[in-house]
């Protein structure tokens, strides 16, 4: 009744081509999207801000990265966590070797570094599938964190060991840096996660999507039909990590604000790739569906209890959380192996017949 | 499939609502405290002692004294699990109401360094975090005193001296240093490599990676080397390993000297028999012997209201716990006299904190007399004059076993300030000038 696209007749084959046809859906991005530059600025404080929304927007473009890779190419990659290292450890030489040049530029510059890393790491791919190649990314994601805790010269000879973010500024407002306002800060995390979203799913409608998805369904039969494997795959895992870079770049710059190897051990690569897995593989929208509900779930089940009233021990309340944690991820993966995007689906499909289903 | 809807919503609710703020627990007459505390994860076995000592001694003094200067304190516990996100995200909940933090961690400290200006809150890092704030004037908002770990480092180097008769007879002599292979573990390295060329004794530093569950090779150079001294930079169950592998290779335990985060119960007793004679630094003294102690047991215990079991009071954590309560509640105290007997701000206390003067006197009246060493901290100088002891495990219990130990302040000094113009640098800070302090 209220999702019904009768009526609705492309007279064009770019109204036909349009990333969402049906105006509804049009309309409910866009209102989201408009709302999510203007309500949390406003409204929010800077707990929301800083410890809930900017992780979750970080999280939601890696999630974007690993899902292109994984979920539309089917390369299994458990080295997340070092792209990300990449990352923001070249943002911050290229931001204290050149302080000049805008900090957003110097957020894709370092995308582009992680791409030219993953490319190498990438190259594995051609000849290891599956849990192999898994393996073999592992590799590089410890061999990375080694390589920046062992080499002095990525945190600039700092005596702490750790890379810390500068104070930077865009069109002469501060965006990074401990005097930056949780505001602009959301601001850039989101402007970059809405403009990395759109081109993610163009990509994934064009050439190359179609491209990875016929390598990842079945490879040989991809070939035969004139898909590049090492073209692709290759593409596959440079995108990939461009997305990853950027997000690493954004976890040290707007969210931690300074931070040690630690921060993107293999544990960072394990959560995204289960945000990509709960989300959906394959769907854009599962990457920011996965990232909401790895990060938002425990920071709910921590507040939870206090806001009811309940005062337990911090201890059992962690406790708690971890085990509802799990459970839940259980349920979402026993009822929905594809991931929440899928429901979300679902819901749309019911939606359509609604309120005369069948 | 009903199960469906049922579903969407559940996970809407579960997404959307998300993260509700927290009911203020603090009243506008009390002194409110955030804790942050890993009683889970990892670090647990150091986290639950720690945690137990903090709340011990401010629910003393308001069972003994009404609070402070008779202003109650509330405090609220935020668990980490030693994670620095989960850190951060307890931070940014609750600094609206605190006027000073314990961070609790190396990574965490490094996150509120640069924030603690901005929101007019004292980081306090008890003897970690970043060596170089220790220069006052370059981080007004950031305490380490009693001492760091540079200060730390110069004193083991005095104390091996001391041992071989001399510090003139380290030439020659064989040091290693394992460390856990992180900005906490790396600290000491400097220190010693400044100290290794002016005393000439060979040091070799050998890293041991996160979590540190596996030292094999790591022992193995240390068996072909063969050296005089060891020195632990360790955490968590890297300490536990390190021990062990050390009593396997038949290394001789009184030589083996951890820094005061590898020396705690937890840390020795995997090790059983063998770790008996393994040493460490430490600025306090274990046991539950102290004056303060008695108050606990009489005020909390008695009554059923200790935070932990009765024989657990006095381990080398919970004192640890106790003491960085203490030194916080007598820097609020030093700010009271200023600023009169209420709950102050941030900035009041942060003055608290920068004109701390723990005499031996003061010391005696709270019943932590020969617990620490009496504490002057100024504008300047944020680590303090603390100095460090050498405890020693004897299968038991740790006991302190030397005199207290003054660190080499004229070697650790300059390299601090230099270091501090570097990393002070980095987050665009000025120096201030302290004269213009008051």
């Amino acid at each position: 009744m209220i999702y019904r696209e009768a009526g609705q007749f492309k007279t064009s084959y770019g109204a036909d081509q349009a990333v969402f046809p049906i105006w509804q859906d049009r309309w409910f991005v866009l209102l989201g999207v408009a709302a999510a530059f203007i309500v949390p600025p406003l409204l929010a404080d800077e707990y929301w801000l800083q410890a809930v929304l900017i992780p979750l927007l970080v999280y939601a473009l890696a999630a974007i990265g690993l899902n292109l890779l994984t979920g539309y190419a089917g390369q299994l990659s458990l080295g997340t966590g070092g792209f990300m290292a990449v990352g923001a450890y070249s943002a911050f030489k290229l931001t204290t070797a050149f302080p000049q040049v805008n900090i957003l530029l110097v957020f894709l510059l370092s995308g582009l570094v992680a791409a030219g890393v993953g490319l190498v790491f990438g190259i594995p791919s051609l000849r290891i599938k599956g849990f192999y190649l898994a393996v073999a990314t592992l590799a590089s994601q410890f061999f990375l964190i080694w390589l920046f805790n062992k080499m002095p010269w990525f945190v600039n000879y700092a005596s702490s060991g750790t890379i810390t973010a500068p104070n930077r500024t865009v069109l002469g407002v501060l965006v990074t840096g401990p005097n930056a306002t949780a505001p602009m800060r959301y601001l850039v995390a989101l402007a970059l996660v809405v403009a990395g979203a759109l081109v993610a799913k163009n990509l994934v409608r064009g050439r190359v999507g179609r491209s990875w998805m016929a390598i990842r369904d079945r490879d040989i039969a991809a070939e035969i039909i004139g898909v590049h494997p090492l073209r692709t795959k290759l593409l596959a895992f440079g995108i990939s990590s461009f997305y990853c870079g950027v997000a690493g770049a954004e976890l040290v710059f707007l969210f931690l604000g300074s931070a040690e190897t630690l921060a993107f051990d293999i544990n960072q690569s394990f959560l995204v790739l289960f945000m990509v897995i709960i989300g959906g593989l394959g769907s854009i929208l599962g990457s920011f569906l996965g990232a909401a509900f790895i990060v938002l779930t425990p920071i709910f089940l921590t507040n939870a209890p206090h806001a009811i009233g309940l005062s337990l021990p911090v201890a059992l309340l962690k406790q708690i959380e971890l085990m509802v944690f799990g459970g839940l991820i259980l349920f979402f993966l026993i009822v929905e192996p594809h991931g929440l995007a899928r429901l979300w689906q679902i819901a749309k499909e019911k939606l359509r017949l609604w309120p005369f289903p069948h | 499939m009903k199960t469906k809807p049922l579903l969407i919503a559940l996970l809407a609710v579960a997404v959307a609502a998300g993260p509700l703020a927290t009911l203020a627990l603090a009243q506008d007459k009390t002194i409110y405290v955030p804790l942050f505390v890993y009683r889970t994860g990892p670090y647990a076995p150091s986290g639950i002692p720690n945690a137990n000592g903090f709340n011990d001694y401010f629910n003393l003094l308001n069972e003994r004294d009404g609070g402070i200067n008779g202003v109650k304190i509330a405090i609220e516990e935020c668990e980490t699990q030693y994670d620095t996100k989960q850190g951060v995200e307890c931070y940014e909940r609750l600094k609206g109401k605190a006027t000073f933090v314990n961070p609790y961690s190396t990574g965490i400290t490094y996150q509120l360094i640069p924030k603690a200006p901005v929101d007019k809150v004292v980081a306090h890092s008890m003897g970690y975090g970043m060596t170089a704030s220790a220069d006052g004037r370059w981080f007004p908002w950031v305490f380490n005193f009693p001492m760091t770990y540079w200060s730390q480092a110069s004193a083991f180097i005095k104390y091996v001296g001391a041992q071989e008769g001399g510090i003139d007879k380290l030439k020659g002599k064989k040091i290693v240093h394992v460390y856990h292979n992180s900005p906490y573990g790396r600290e000491a390295n400097p220190t010693l490599e400044t100290l290794a060329r002016k005393y000439g004794f060979e040091l070799t530093l050998l890293a041991v990676d996160h979590p540190g569950q596996e030292q094999k090779s790591t022992w193995l150079q240390v068996r072909r080397i063969n050296p005089d001294w060891i020195y632990l930079s360790g955490w968590g169950v890297m300490n536990q390993v390190a021990v062990k592998e050390a009593a396997t290779i038949g290394y001789k335990m009184e030589r083996m000297v951890g820094n005061w985060w590898s020396g705690s119960e937890s840390d020795v007793v995997a090790a059983g028999d063998g770790a008996k004679g393994y040493k460490s630094m430490t600025f306090h003294a274990a046991g539950p012997g102290f004056k303060v102690h008695q108050d606990v047991f009489k005020l909390l215990y008695d009554k059923g209201k200790g935070a932990t079991k009765r024989e657990l009071v006095g381990e080398v954590y919970y004192n640890r716990g106790m003491i960085n309560a203490m030194l916080n509640i007598e820097s609020v105290r030093t700010a009271m006299v200023k600023y009169g007997n209420k709950p102050l701000t941030g900035e009041q206390v942060r003055w608290g904190f920068e004109n701390l003067n723990l005499t031996e006197q003061r010391l005696e009246q709270i019943g932590m007399k020969g617990m620490l060493q009496p504490l002057r901290v100024t504008c300047e100088n944020h680590e303090g004059n603390g100095k460090a002891a050498v405890q020693q495990w004897d299968g038991r219990k740790w006991t302190i076993i030397s005199d207290w130990i003054e660190p080499i302040r004229d070697v650790v000094r300059p390299n601090l300030e230099a270091a501090a113009v570097q990393e002070g640098g980095k987050l665009g800070y000025k120096m201030r000038d302290c004269s213009k302090e008051k």
